[in-house]
């Protein structure tokens, strides 16, 4: 049974201007279940962003596929929703009309009204409502636009929702305002969310799962960890799981060493790169009877 | 003084230096002696008939009273009113600008949206651009035929190519990130040009615009002195031949009056559609 999202033998080389061929990485192969919040951590230059522009259908794959809910990804489409991380706010558009053109785009046949009661909701499930959504996008502070940047791919019900560092911009305190905003309406819509960051902390509270990669070039997803830390999650409790810093070890080690020396490894013909299941769990062992153990989700491919 | 807004002092100062300047100007144009003051000699080398000569203000002031309070007046083909002649001007000036730009704008719209096309066509307006409009007149004459229509041409081809570059300019330089919004909620060629990219260049394109008719009111006053008959510049020109240098002053102030208004009008549509990021 393929999950979900099936991401197979992925591989994007570019021309590295010396006429030779540059391979950011290669037979990259990982799936996302439905409703499941993977985040994807990796030093820049391992391709992130390009495994992101890829399921966003912005960009084509050298070899390789992606398919969703059964069928090959071709294009960019509606089912998937992408904030990006400089907020890609039409600045002409106030607030709302921002929300209301993808809104439109969605349900053409909606009338004027119901086109903007849903982005209203939308809108006021981030937190803006009043005055604030007739503003336009350069009259609000960088935090405020993601809200409404996040609020437009929420009101459109994607199938799958691609998170391009969405916080990368933010300073400290306005990304942890926004991160709890993206916890409540992710629980509110079961939403399948696909994200990118670099901060360590960020992907232990929002994730399900996270995928490590190596450094490029030739970068691969080494590792997919499960976050063993009941949900509701927030970030003052989060800190004080038995799992938390032994989740959080794990992936300081491998940033900071592994993803280097792993680094570079061209792959043999044939073989599949699935990331190794990694689970890290404290409680396990002490508290839990053997058949409440939660089984290990199925990525290989 | 320290009350008064930036806005006030500036204005102030303006009066001051329109007051100043009209007064050195009324100075400084000698006055002709009445005939009882000429001595003999000057009597009879002709001193005593008028004499034309530059006209100080009051002079202009009150010509333009004259023909503002009367602006539409028809007394001929040599004797029309200002605002006859103005509107000629204006007639001919919209009629080539927005056939101009019924062309120049879709086409630079294409041409910015392809790389290809904007660097093949780009020698092409590079040599063109630069030449000067009037350069096309006898062209013009001579395939046309009918002046009228020759001078409309003129302003057509003088204002196609700001509007051309800079909406091809503005075209090409919109954020990708904009067009990747429209491709990912799926709109289509031309929802996405109309709802994404044409705002997004709309400053670039109006700011072609307004140069163009900019240029265009420039160029009529030249084109109407070549074909005549009618219009601002064939007035200019009549009134230089009638040596009534009044008139001439006046309607120079006329011909910048309106030059300032076109581009205060297209300043307006300029603002409305600029947005901050």
């Amino acid at each position: 049974m393929k999950p979900y999202l099936s991401i197979e033998k992925l591989t994007q080389r570019f021309p590295d201007g010396n006429g030779g061929e540059l391979t950011v990485f290669e037979n990259a192969s990982f799936g996302v279940e439905k409703g499941e919040f993977v985040v994807i951590l990796g030093h820049s230059g391992c391709g992130k962003s390009t495994i992101m522009n890829i399921l966003a259908g912005l960009a084509d794959p050298s070899m390789g596929a992606v398919i969703m809910d059964g069928q090959e990804v071709k294009g960019p489409s509606l089912d998937r929703g992408v904030v990006f991380q400089n907020y890609s706010l039409l600045p002409w558009l106030t607030t709302l009309k921002n929300v209301m053109f993808g809104v439109k785009a969605r349900h053409p046949e909606w009338t004027k009204q119901q086109v903007q009661n849903h982005a209203t909701k939308f809108l006021a499930m981030v937190g803006l409502e009043g005055d604030v959504i007739q503003r336009k996008p350069s009259q609000l502070s960088g935090g405020m636009r993601q809200r409404v940047s996040i609020a437009r791919a929420f009101a459109n019900h994607p199938k799958l929702l691609l998170l391009d560092e969405p916080f990368g911009a933010l300073d400290a305190l306005t990304r942890g305002t926004i991160q709890d905003e993206l916890l409540k309406i992710w629980s509110q819509t079961e939403q399948t969310v696909f994200m990118i960051t670099h901060d360590i902390d960020e992907a232990i509270l929002l994730a399900d799962r996270i995928l490590l990669m190596t450094n490029g070039p030739q970068a691969r997803v080494a590792e997919s960890v499960e976050i063993t830390i009941p949900r509701p999650r927030n970030r003052i409790e989060i800190v004080e799981h038995p799992n938390y810093y032994a989740i959080r070890n794990h992936l300081v080690q491998f940033l900071g060493k592994r993803s280097r020396e792993m680094a570079g490894q061209p792959t043999e013909a044939g073989q599949t790169n699935a990331p190794e299941t990694v689970k890290i769990d404290m409680t396990e062992i002490t508290e839990e009877p053997e058949d409440k153990q939660p089984s290990l989700k199925a990525i290989n491919i | 003084m320290g009350t008064l807004s930036l806005n006030q002092r500036a204005a102030l100062l303006s009066v001051l230096m329109l007051v100043v300047g009209l007064l050195i100007w009324e100075a400084a144009i000698p006055v002709q002696k009445a005939a009882e003051e000429l001595t003999e000699y000057e009597r009879l080398t002709g001193a005593g008939s008028a004499k034309a000569g530059v006209p100080p203000p009051s002079k202009v002031f009150a010509k333009a009273w004259e023909q503002l309070s009367n602006p539409f007046y028809d007394a001929g083909p040599n004797d029309k009113g200002i605002g006859i002649q103005i509107s000629y001007s204006i007639y001919r000036v919209l009629s080539g600008y927005i056939l101009a730009a019924l062309i120049a704008i879709p086409f630079g719209f294409l041409i910015g949206m392809s790389q290809v096309a904007y660097k093949a066509f780009n020698p092409f307006i590079q040599l063109l651009r630069p030449i000067s409009p009037l350069a096309w007149m006898p062209l013009a004459l001579f395939i046309i035929g009918d002046s009228e229509a020759s001078a409309i041409f003129v302003i057509f081809i003088c204002s196609i190519w700001p509007m051309l570059i800079n909406t091809a300019f503005g075209v090409a330089g919109v954020r990708e990130d904009w067009v990747n919004v429209a491709r990912t909620h799926e709109l289509g060629p031309i929802k996405t040009a109309l709802i994404v990219i044409l705002p997004a260049a709309a400053p670039t394109i109006l700011t072609g615009m307004r140069i163009s008719i900019g240029i265009a009111w420039l160029v009529i006053v030249a084109a109407e002195m070549l074909v005549g008959g009618t219009g601002i510049g064939y007035y200019v020109w009549n009134e230089w031949n009638n040596l009534d240098l009044t008139s001439v002053v006046f309607s120079i102030l006329m011909i910048g009056f309106v030059g300032m208004l076109l581009d205060a009008m297209f300043g307006l549509l300029q603002r409305r559609v600029t947005y901050a990021e």
